[in-house]
């Protein structure tokens, strides 16, 4: 069912064959010769993009030629997929919130989501949990380390 | 002797009431970082990595690998309570260790288990006292050419003798070398592989890709063979921990042989995990219980924890004298000594004696510490994994986006964070190694460099690469083990029946 882990393997070594070549194509323009008998800028880069691309079409030769019980195993089944995505996607929207809102508040309601979905948490317990985290936090880094971590209009309104 | 001297003068720096606060602090944490998945030495590290940027270097590597020898510990109190390895490196530590936690010996395995810890690391840190010096000595003779061939000895040494398959391992390091070179080329100051993002131009920090591909990927997985923490009780008192110390000096050809095994590969860069399972399979071997292994010995224990510790120890050897790092954590560590303004190689140890000898003393310090402190705070670290873990997940994920985002306060590295924590999920689960990938990313602009300048002195003649005894040997020896799979099987097909130690014990 799905996605085998041959195709898997062959379309990770599809993407790093194509990270090669750009490394290759971005090099070469930096020229990849020697410059006053020491290699120049591009010439490193270029020769490692090329590692990288002739390895990858190694990879994928070997994932197509040779077929194991492994190889037509799937890469994940999809009920064990479910999991992955369920903090995969919550912790993308998190990344976004960061953005928006600042570190503390998407903190704290990442953590809350989280409690209140995946570990089916009362209400109480999760905001609890949550913006003592995220309060801690603020204490622990702004007030403690004096490190500035990103902040939204909600700190803002606090004046910080 | 030299050394004892400057260890004494180490003593005198790291005996300050702040510097040993740190070291319990960062113990503490450590322990919390490896008994916790998703967080691992590498990353662990990482995360708090930012936070000393304002400490003085001493305090800070003393924090930082005291948080090592903390996950070291750690990884096996869920190894013997939970069957789960918090670590890589304590696989091993489950086979014995958790059918003695069943049993109800729990208390007599984690004794076992730190105290080997214990012998393992100490073996490496005598080793690194007396011959780091010496190897650092002789190193300031090297000059581009030799640290070249040592930089190729390295890379070489990770795919040849990696358990991963070498083109993975080839294309894993090559990544790190691309990822290195993206912003200002340090030589001719012109833009590399920025591809005309402004972004790109200040490069990409190996704190963010250790973050990412350790800790996010990590939870990733952890996620897809979803945990369930039922532990055993542990019951640990002074009584049984004098029991089991009792029994203990039975086991010295064990413990010998695993500290040594331990020592070996972390100097050269086959890692703790690899030293583990070869402790585990040579006591194995030479036991004379060994058709018990697997039932709940303490000494099948003993080996592999001694044989991890030790060689997790003596990654560091190389890190110090040559500024070369011997396992993802030593790189990480390394990639400190140059943000905090220190330059990492065999210069160290006469520029900056003050902080080589406190690092050396606060070892023997941190190991004593981080052994009283295991043994009394099991319990303690036992119930952090009865918090379930969607309370425990989100944490750790916020702990990875505070880190990622300090190290240049920039957003765009918690967006790069979760691109490689899915290149990480991806890479761990087509057995893609990620510590080539993190050693190329520390040292390949320090590679390319010396590659350069030898380029420059020899007017572009790859021929100094053996134009003189020294470097000559470093060069075929890098070569040797970069071929080391095809030279032990032309080896095995030449001597049938000759297959040694080596080949039986990789083979659980």
């Amino acid at each position: 069912m799905g996605l085998s882990r041959r195709i898997a393997d062959v379309a990770v070594a599809a993407i790093i064959f194509f990270m090669g070549a750009a490394v290759m194509f971005s090099s070469e323009q930096l020229g990849i010769g020697w410059v006053k008998g020491s290699p120049g800028s591009g010439y490193f880069p270029f020769w490692i993009g090329t590692i990288m691309s002739v390895a990858s079409v190694a990879i994928a030769i070997k994932a197509l030629s040779i077929r194991t019980d492994e190889s037509d195993a799937p890469f994940v089944s999809r009920d064990r997929f479910i999991p992955v995505l369920s903090v995969l996607l919550p912790t993308v929207a998190y990344v976004i919130g960061i953005a928006l809102v600042g570190i503390y508040v998407s903190s704290a309601i990442f953590m809350a989501g989280f409690m209140r979905i995946a570990g089916k948490f009362g209400w109480l317990s999760s905001l609890a949990v949550s913006i003592g985290t995220a309060l801690f936090l603020f204490w622990l880094f702004e007030l403690q380390f004096l490190v500035s971590l990103p902040k939204g209009p909600l700190e803002n309104l606090l004046g910080y | 002797m030299d050394q004892i001297v400057s260890l004494f003068d180490g003593f005198g720096v790291v005996l300050t009431a702040y510097n040993i606060g740190l070291m319990f602090l960062g113990i503490l944490l450590g322990v919390a970082v490896g008994v916790l998945p998703g967080l691992g030495g590498p990353n662990g590290v990482a995360i708090l990595l930012p936070l000393t940027f304002t400490m003085s270097p001493t305090s800070a590597i003393i924090m930082l690998s005291c948080i090592y020898w903390g996950a070291l510990f750690g990884g096996a109190i869920t190894s013997i309570l939970f069957n789960i390895p918090g670590e890589p490196s304590s696989v091993a530590t489950t086979f014995d260790g958790y059918p003695l936690a069943q049993q109800g010996r729990a208390g007599e395995a984690l004794t076992a288990s730190f105290t080997g810890s214990f012998i393992g690391a100490f073996v490496g840190i005598l080793l690194i006292t007396f011959l780091a010096p010496l190897v650092a000595k002789f190193a300031l003779k090297f000059g581009p050419p030799e640290f070249f061939a040592v930089y190729l000895l390295t890379f070489c040494s990770f795919i040849g003798m990696g358990k991963e398959p070498p083109l993975k391992s080839i294309v894993s390091m090559m990544l790190g070398f691309a990822m290195a070179a993206v912003g200002m080329d340090t030589m001719s100051g012109q833009l590399r592989l920025t591809f005309g993002l402004p972004d790109l131009m200040q490069g990409i920090d190996f704190l963010v890709a250790v973050i990412g591909l350790f800790g996010i990927g990590e939870i990733l997985l952890t996620m897809e063979e979803g945990l369930a923490f039922k532990g055993k009780q542990a019951n640990l008192n002074a009584k049984i921990v004098l029991q089991t110390w009792k029994t203990l000096p039975r086991y010295w050809a064990t413990l010998t042989r695993s500290a040594l095994v331990g020592c070996w590969m972390g100097i050269t860069p086959g890692g703790a995990t690899a030293a583990s399972f070869m402790g585990y399979g040579l006591a194995k071997k030479f036991s004379r219980q060994g058709s018990k292994f697997g039932t709940g010995l303490i000494e099948g224990v003993l080996a592999p924890e001694t044989a991890a510790h030790a060689s997790g120890t003596s990654a560091l050897l190389p890190m110090l004298a040559l500024g070369i790092p011997g396992s993802a954590t030593a790189a990480v560590l390394l990639g400190g000594l140059m943000i905090w303004g220190l330059e990492p190689g065999p210069l160290l140890f006469v520029e900056h004696k003050d902080f080589v000898w406190g690092l050396i003393a606060s070892m023997y310090l941190g190991n004593i510490a981080g052994l009283i402190i295991v043994l009394s705070t099991v319990p303690l670290f036992a119930a952090i994994l009865r918090i379930p873990f969607s309370i425990v997940a989100p944490a750790i994920i916020i702990l990875c986006a505070i880190g990622a985002y300090s190290v240049h306060n920039s957003l765009l590295d918690i967006g790069f964070m979760m691109i490689f924590g899915v290149a990480g999920y991806a890479f761990k689960k087509l057995d893609y190694p990620l510590a080539p990938l993190v050693l190329s990313l520390v040292l390949g602009d320090k590679a390319e460099d010396a590659f350069r300048q030898t380029m420059l002195a020899s007017k572009g003649s790859i021929a100094i690469f053996w134009s003189n005894w020294l470097v000559a040997s470093i060069t075929a020896i890098a070569f040797i083990l970069l071929f080391w799979p095809g030279l032990t099987l032309l080896w095995r097909k030449l001597r049938p029946g000759a297959l040694g130690v080596a080949a039986s014990s990789t083979e659980f």
